[in-house]
């Protein structure tokens, strides 16, 4: 036969570097300690994150001007500076403050402030792009400003804010990946680690396959939520 | 006149540079329907907006069913209930049902239990022909409908003056009939009703008294008959001339 040689083919040695079941099988528990630190910062982030977005959302729709400015100011903050930055900042930055957080705080902290500034935004718009009728109908039958906010404007924002929030937590949550090198033993974490130990990237290729398997289904659901929203017209 | 629910006095209105209102008065007794006419931009709409407060008026007095509207002490939310008010643009709520839609403030401002809200909203819908709709949204209903729905948000609140702001602008000619029958028979309840709009042959035979506004003031009014056919003022004459040439 043409390829009967004692060495490896190209395929076997593709499949012995990246896909090495020896060393996938021993460092699986490692990876799957990744996936629950991951998990566990991608739950706290979205929730916090998300919700002092929409809080700064709210405080902003009642138009105080310099609560405003104060908003803008750091919303516009938390979108320029890298995420990496901020994480690095107050891991290093915060004993100099006399507060010590640990690398998943430091980056569960960083990671939600950049959240809560980019989904600020995004709940903003959904508010303001709200038509004035809107407002002036409900403000006319007697409904006060919060109860117009909560029941007519806010339904109708934030179907309209879903997919841009999606795209933006997805991304930003994929950003936990960053916390490696504040020490955090996440998914990317373990799996790097696990590939000096082993000189072998194949504990990589399982991270990505922890990713795939986060993610995916967010991104499925999110297309659920969508059509769920959407109102008949 | 029987006792005025609606009394407008020196109402000035500016905005930023724009000196929309320039001192109108207007008296509406219980009962009574006026309609108001006039040029674009003349102040029609501005005025209704001042009479519940949508808009702030930059001087003068609003008093509705003796609530001085302008009272800061007053509670405006509560005043609001006793003042419908029905959109050019309809303004439903497009998440919400049309039962949904009549029955929000029912709940959140009168305070009524659901099943109660329900059964006053089914009856506001009944009112104007839509008892078979309460489930539709507001996409699944034409205009005439949805005017329809607006109305009965507005009734069901119980108001006692009704305004109406271009309520049938915005709908194909073949629909507005149906929302002037529904016009028509809250007054024949005796709803006090105040219009802004140009259906001039809903004015001439429903109305008890047309005001004609131009440029801020009022510059005429009395029954439709002296309004439309012998107008005394220039502008008036001028306006009628114009709208009947349609």
């Amino acid at each position: 036969m043409l390829f009967r040689s004692p060495a490896m083919s190209a395929w076997d040695r593709f499949v012995e570097t990246f896909f090495n079941a020896k060393v996938m099988l021993k460092y699986l528990p490692d990876i799957l300690s990744g996936v629950v630190v991951t998990i566990e910062l991608a739950v706290l982030i979205v929730i916090s994150g998300l919700l002092a977005g929409l809080v700064l959302a709210l405080l902003r729709s009642l138009a105080i001007r310099p609560i405003n400015w104060l908003i803008i100011f750091v919303v516009d903050l938390f979108r320029s500076l890298p995420p990496l930055v901020i994480i690095v900042l107050i891991y290093f930055g915060g004993p100099a403050a006399d507060i010590s957080p640990s690398g998943f705080v430091s980056t569960w902290l960083s990671l939600a402030l950049v959240l809560m500034a980019f989904s600020e935004e995004i709940f903003w718009a959904g508010i303001t792009s709200v038509h004035k009728g809107q407002w002036e109908a409900a403000r006319s039958t007697g409904l006060g400003f919060g109860q117009t906010l909560m029941n007519v404007v806010l339904p109708q924002a934030l179907r309209l804010t879903i997919p841009p929030l999606t795209n933006r937590t997805i991304a930003i949550t994929k950003g936990t990946a960053l916390g490696t090198v504040v020490a955090v033993t996440e998914i990317l974490g373990e799996a790097s680690s696990a590939m000096s130990n082993s000189y072998n990237p194949s504990p990589l290729m399982m991270g990505a396959a922890a990713y795939l398997v986060l993610f995916l289904p967010v991104v499925v659901a999110a297309r659920w939520v969508e059509t769920r929203f959407a109102w008949k017209r | 006149m029987a006792k005025a629910i609606v009394d407008a006095r020196g109402v000035h209105k500016h905005f930023g540079a724009l000196h929309v209102l320039k001192g109108v008065d207007l008296k509406v007794a219980e009962r009574e329907l006026v309609f108001v006419i006039g040029p674009s931009g003349s102040g029609k709409s501005t005025l209704l907006r001042c009479l519940n407060r949508l808009e702030e008026p930059s001087a003068g007095s609003v008093v509705v069913d003796g609530i001085d509207m302008l009272d800061p002490k007053t509670d405006i939310n509560h005043a609001r209930q006793r003042i419908g008010m029905v959109f050019q643009s309809f303004n439903l709520y497009p998440h919400m049902t049309a039962l949904g839609n009549v029955t929000l403030a029912l709940r959140k401002v009168a305070g009524k239990s659901r099943a109660e809200a329900d059964q006053l909203g089914r009856a506001a819908l009944e009112r104007v022909g839509l008892a078979d709709r309460a489930g539709h949204t507001p996409g699944q209903l034409s205009g005439g409908q949805q005017q329809r729905v607006a109305i009965a948000r507005s009734i069901a609140l119980e108001p006692r003056v009704m305004l109406f702001d271009e309520p049938t602008s915005a709908l194909d000619p073949e629909l507005v009939g149906s929302v002037l029958e529904v016009m028509r028979s809250l007054r024949e309840s005796g709803m006090t009703m105040i219009v802004v709009s140009h259906e001039m042959g809903f004015a001439r035979n429903a109305a008890d008294r047309v005001v004609f506004m131009d440029d801020g003031l009022i510059v005429e009014q009395g029954p439709p008959a002296a309004i439309f056919e012998q107008p005394t003022q220039e502008r008036t004459r001028a306006f009628i001339g114009q709208i009947q040439r349609h």
